[in-house]
């Protein structure tokens, strides 16, 4: 018999499983990997060295680079951060449009994660059910804010301006006749909202669907049941948190532990797995889903029937209105100064933290007074994870990798910055 | 499940007090200094037993190492554009030449203040059962040469975290199993996030079509400041210093 010896492999970092620009070292033994060694960085921007550079507000638009598929979510992070240290409040409508916002932006992450997940193991259809949802919620996305991925719609004191009362519709073309047209404008005659509570009707059905493709069907069990296993101590050890933790047995979860915003007024639950295996996480995320749903439901009542204001009327902090402008001498004087120079937070630290899709995306924010971040540093859930996958190949196929990373939601964004 | 009473992020509730007499117990005959309500500032030499004892304790075990966050200070409190001096004869106007923003290839090396101590880490940690934060600082005694011993053996996390810290600032950890660099270029020289060095690098790379390969030479690029770096004391809470 041939000796076999153990060889070394080269995995991306243009591996169409590679969920972007991740290079590993393989070190194999047969087909079993001994090590793994991922080489990181080739996304690298330098956005915590940027932003030293920058007033406050001219970072928002870099957090949503960061993990490049839950935009709002990162932003939420940093205009926390920036809120805490200056001390000022932030009126409720703005508080429930920012968590309504980051659930959406939790289905928008999970259904990338479950499409690109489901086709690195090999399932193809997934990929193009997810995607049909995530067009509505990009949607949404559009409509608020004017672009359908890197948002900038959260501010220090608010959101940016107020939730559109029409939807961006569709329009007769060459290839869409009249009727088609009229069928997918049916739900955009409302208001956003009217089009988002639309949606969660919707989506528990398509959840289903996804369900019906994925969770008992059998060579999607083969791929992740027993697959990459973490045990709860070593969850922790490695600093998982997210689903990632949760997939793990650990019941923590921010927005129920820490909450912020108005999470501590909302219903709902937090999924927890048992064994800690690729398959287990897929079903704490599938939940997930569900949950962010009714989050969104209960977000759309308190936002249909109460008004106020969207953002703080500290000029200061927030930009006067244009009429204010006009006509109001300080008005003017504050727009000047903001748009100039930005404004000056007082010397502290501070570090804010949020349930990000992916785990816990912290920022810290040390301030020496001045009207730029002293130093930013992102705290990027995949970061963490993607350290333990070493630990978590061992001993499986070169196949599995696929399967893991896939498992881990790695955005490589957030991971290089 | 529920325990909403307990400490949520930086804000003084029970749970610090708690965390006061915890300190008070055990780390009594160290010195150490409540910098705020949840950053405590540690002697070099304690970091490993400090941080052993807090990662395990009957009382308050932070399972979890959130963050390992380096901070360069030798640029800390320098504004670019003198703002106080602005009186009825006018106010100054230009940046200041020699400010961070404008550092390049040369001038990188003389930076102009000289804290007391230039590094300092903050280890970010989390308790679950307790639901608690905690950052633990250290200043690193040695400017030149910043060196801190690894905690890689208490927490796992903190291999990746300690390789940044590493290749962005330039703090070593002894002992650690395998400190390369981890998010810049191979074979990158310098410490991006260090204060003296400049925003706009000290390479760049080209594709040169006679060599036909990628080169690599001094950045061409001028540094610019847009919109200079200004302290104004005017803020609450903030006394006119």
């Amino acid at each position: 018999m041939p000796e076999i010896k153990s060889f070394t492999m080269n995995f991306g970092p243009q591996h169409p499983s590679a969920h972007g620009v991740l290079r590993l070292i393989l070190e194999l033994e047969g087909e079993v990997i001994v090590r793994a060694d991922p080489h990181i960085g080739l996304l690298h921007r330098g956005t915590e060295k940027l932003a030293e550079s920058k007033p406050y507000n001219q970072s928002i638009g870099y957090m949503d680079r960061l993990d490049y598929v839950s935009m709002m979510s990162n932003e939420h992070a940093y205009v926390l951060a920036i809120e805490k240290l200056l001390e000022i409040d932030v009126p409720d409508r703005a508080k429930y449009i920012r968590v309504m916002f980051d659930e959406i932006t939790r289905i928008l992450n999970h259904l990338l994660w479950l499409g690109a997940h489901a086709l690195d193991i090999g399932a193809m259809s997934v990929f193009l059910y997810a995607f049909r949802e995530r067009e509505d919620l990009m949607d949404c996305y559009e409509a608020v804010s004017g672009t359908r991925m890197h948002a900038t719609y959260y501010r220090p004191g608010g959101v940016s301006r107020d939730l559109p009362t029409t939807m961006p519709k569709y329009e007769e073309t060459k290839w869409k006749s009249k009727k088609e047209v009229m069928k997918l404008n049916e739900s955009r005659e409302g208001t956003l909202l009217d089009f988002i509570e639309d949606f969660t009707n919707r989506f528990p059905k398509c959840v289903d669907e996804y369900e019906t493709l994925l969770t008992d069907n059998r060579i999607w069990k083969q791929r992740t049941v027993d697959i990459g296993v973490v045990s709860k101590e070593r969850a922790l050890q490695l600093g998982f948190t997210g689903p990632m933790l949760r997939g793990s047995g650990v019941p923590w979860d921010l927005r129920k532990k820490q909450p912020y915003e108005i999470y501590s007024q909302l219903d709902f639950d937090i999924p927890v797995g048992t064994n800690g295996d690729c398959y287990d996480r897929y079903l704490v995320r599938i939940e997930e889903m569900r949950q962010s749903n009714k989050i969104i439901k209960q977000c759309v009542d308190w936002l249909k029937n109460n008004n106020g204001e969207y953002i703080s009327d500290n000029n200061k902090i927030t930009p006067p209105t244009r009429d204010e402008v006009k006509e109001d001498m300080e008005s003017l004087i504050y727009h000047f100064k903001l748009f100039t120079e930005g404004y000056c937070i007082p010397k502290g630290e501070v570090y804010c933290a949020v349930e990000h899709p992916k785990g816990e995306f912290g920022v810290t924010l040390i301030s020496d007074g001045s009207n730029k971040p002293y130093r930013l540093k992102m705290r990027a859930p995949g970061f963490p994870h993607l350290a333990a996958l070493n630990e978590m190949v061992n001993g499986h196929m070169i196949s599995d990798v696929v399967a893991i990373i896939g498992t881990q939601d790695i955005v490589f964004g957030e991971i290089d910055r | 499940m529920n325990n909403q009473n307990i400490s949520s992020n930086n804000s003084p509730s029970e749970k610090n007090i708690d965390l006061n007499c915890f300190f008070d117990k055990n780390f009594d005959n160290l010195n150490y200094k409540f910098e705020n309500s949840n950053t405590v500032v540690f002697d070099a030499d304690h970091l490993i037993d400090v941080l052993k004892k807090l990662s395990k304790n009957d009382q308050i075990s932070f399972e979890i190492l959130i963050d390992i966050i380096g901070i360069d200070y030798s640029d800390f409190g320098l504004s670019e554009w003198n703002a106080k001096n602005a009186n009825n004869k006018g106010y100054s106007r230009g940046i200041k030449k020699d400010s961070s923003g404008r550092y390049t290839y040369d001038t990188a090396k003389k930076h102009f203040n000289q804290p007391k101590k230039r590094f300092a880490v903050i280890y970010n940690l989390l308790s679950i059962s307790s639901n608690a934060r905690l950052n633990v600082k250290i200043y690193c005694n040695d400017d030149e040469n910043p060196s801190l011993p690894t905690v890689t053996s208490i927490w796992s996390s903190a291999d990746w975290y300690e390789r940044e810290a590493y290749d962005l600032f330039g703090i070593v950890f002894t002992n650690h199993p395998d400190l390369r660099r981890i998010l810049t270029d191979y074979g990158f020289i310098g410490h991006p996030l260090r204060k003296d060095f400049p925003l706009i690098g000290n390479v760049e790379v080209n594709y040169d079509l006679d060599k036909e390969r990628v080169i690599y030479q001094p950045v061409t690029i001028e540094p610019r400041v847009l919109i200079p770096k200004v302290i104004r004391p005017d803020n609450k809470g903030e006394d006119d210093a």
